[in-house]
């Protein structure tokens, strides 16, 4: 898919910085100068390496913070901090809510959106099959794994038929095929939902796997320094991972992030 | 049960079972105590007598009274506090040494400003309970995950609907243990508030039991205070329990 009309989000020279309170201490660069434009329907995803500023940027375009300096316009609106209808996030930590169960979890959001007692109960439902979680409907999330809990937390966005979704490392407490699996079914779920999906990843065979379009991040101040175009058909799932074009894409990226990662840690790096 | 919990048991039983036979060999004379047996059959002939259920019933009507008022003053300003951060700062070193401060010392004084009656007592129940729940509370907020915060802004909640859907839920085991403290607080504030100075309640009947040497009163009626209060912190830790199972914490 190649991106055309209007993007769907923008954002223009954008910085964050972080002041500590009481102005002790240095200030944090965390971000930018960055530009980024993601297009309606298609599925972004952003790697870089650790503490480059993806969940800054994240929170950024949910209206969860504020840029220091810049525009972040989604549909043509400014979100400065506001967060805005229409825009669903699944956090980088576990953030289902321990005293309700997986079902009052995933429909947690409902009430604010005047829905039929019957419609409700339909999203929830369906919800809970896609991810999996049927059997676990009335378990709190303490009786559930790590994956199983972040599916919660997926299912909860979902229910709320976001335009734009956000997840931060949604897999991350996952195993490896696990990972692929969740991955198909992400897939499955952008082409049903037809919601514009922005998903940062640390992993680089998931983002070549999933994306139409990846960014790629530098060290910390994080910008963005390279976007690939996949080019993947729509109905694409996991088994790509056997396609040439696969490593192929595997290796730019990790072409565009050997030095980051090295910047990011500090690592002198071995003579080549 | 557990094997602490019958060990607990088997614990106190010893100690009762030992008072008995202290009692009951006259190693303990009748003048000071009876043995625990005919404490028991002197608290059922009071109950069933009735001459004492009003002081009863005022007395737990007020620690309750003062409890309530403390759970819902204590989560309220808890919850406020949590958000004026300098107030907060200035106020925590008060928090710390408030149980150092001797509050009966000042019933003469709630006298002169409340009058005689219920209100002093139900004040100082209400004011050694008080700074039990805002500390517990405080607590229970400091340690609300971020991200369910930022889950509920995402969703949109008002602040108010924040409080109720996500603070209050999230901190409802810090609330109960607060409220295990509280209840104690508010029956030792109303007890012995109406020991030093009242006409009317158990504090006073025990006190009064005990200048007359009427232990056939006395002992039924602490028997009494400690059955309540026992009885209630054990619903209290029970459901303190449950939200922790069921939370993946106990
Ligand atoms: N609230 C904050 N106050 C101060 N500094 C912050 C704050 N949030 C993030 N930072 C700093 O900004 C930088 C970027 O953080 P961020 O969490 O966005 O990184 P990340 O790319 O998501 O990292 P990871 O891969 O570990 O999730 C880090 O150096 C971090 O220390
Ligand atoms: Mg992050």
């Amino acid at each position: 898919m190649s991106p055309a009309g209007r993007p769907q989000v923008s954002l223009r020279q954008v910085e964050k910085v972080f002041t500590p309170p009481g102005r002790k201490g240095a200030s944090v660069q965390a971000l930018g100068p960055l530009d980024l434009e993601l297009f309606n329907g298609e599925f972004f995803a952003v790697v870089g390496p650790s503490g480059c500023g993806k969940t800054t940027l994240l929170e950024l375009v949910a209206g969860l913070s504020v840029a220091t300096s810049g525009d972040v316009e989604f549909e043509g609106r400014p979100i400065a901090g506001k967060i805005l209808q229409g825009v669903g996030v699944v956090f980088q930590e576990d953030a289902s809510f321990p005293w309700l169960t997986v079902t009052d979890n995933i429909g947690f959001g409902l009430g604010k959106l005047r829905l039929s007692a019957e419609e409700r109960r339909d999203r929830v439902e369906s919800a809970l099959a896609m991810m999996g979680l049927t059997a676990f409907a009335h378990s709190y999330p303490a009786q559930l794994s790590g994956g199983m809990r972040q599916r919660v937390c997926i299912a909860r966005t979902l229910v709320m038929q976001p335009r734009l979704i956000l997840l931060d490392e949604p897999f991350g407490a996952l195993d490896q095929q696990t990972r692929l699996l969740m991955g198909d079914e992400l897939l499955n779920l952008w082409r049903k939902t037809g919601a514009t999906v922005f998903l940062i990843t640390h992993a680089l065979d998931e983002a070549a796997m999933l994306a139409d379009r990846i960014g790629v991040m530098s060290a910390r101040p994080g910008c963005i320094i390279d976007v690939v175009e996949t080019g993947w058909p729509k109905d694409r799932d996991s088994r790509i991972v056997q396609e040439d074009r696969f490593g192929t894409i595997t290796a730019r990226l990790w072409r565009s992030l050997r030095a980051e990662s090295m910047r990011a840690i500090g690592y002198q790096g071995v003579k080549a | 049960m557990k094997p602490a919990a019958i060990w607990r048991t088997a614990f106190l039983g010893a100690l009762v079972a030992l008072l008995e036979v202290l009692c009951l060999t006259g190693r303990i004379d009748k003048l000071t105590m009876q043995p625990p047996h005919q404490i028991i059959i002197d608290l059922l002939r009071m109950l069933s007598a009735g001459t004492l259920n009003l002081a009863i019933l005022k007395t737990l009507a007020n620690s309750f009274l003062a409890f309530g008022l403390a759970m819902v003053t204590g989560t309220a300003a808890a919850l406020v506090l949590h958000r004026l951060r300098a107030v907060r700062d200035a106020l925590d070193p008060l928090f710390a040494t408030y149980y150092a401060i001797p509050v009966f010392a000042f019933y003469p004084l709630l006298i002169i400003l409340f009058g005689l009656g219920d209100t002093p007592e139900i004040f100082i129940g209400f004011m050694l309970a008080v700074v039990a729940v805002i500390v517990s509370v405080l607590s229970g907020i400091d340690r609300i995950p971020r991200v369910l915060l930022k889950t509920a802004r995402v969703h949109q909640l008002s602040t108010w609907e924040t409080a109720r859907r996500v603070t209050l839920p999230c901190i409802a085991p810090y609330i109960l243990t607060g409220a295990k403290l509280a209840l104690a607080y508010a029956l030792i504030g109303v007890i012995g508030a109406e020991f030093i100075m009242s006409s009317s309640g158990m504090g006073y009947e025990i006190s009064f039991a005990y200048m007359n040497f009427d232990n056939a009163t006395m002992y039924p009626l602490i028997l009494l205070i400690v059955l309540a209060s026992v009885g209630i912190n054990m619903v209290l830790g029970r459901w303190e329990r449950l939200l922790m199972v069921r939370r993946g914490l106990a």
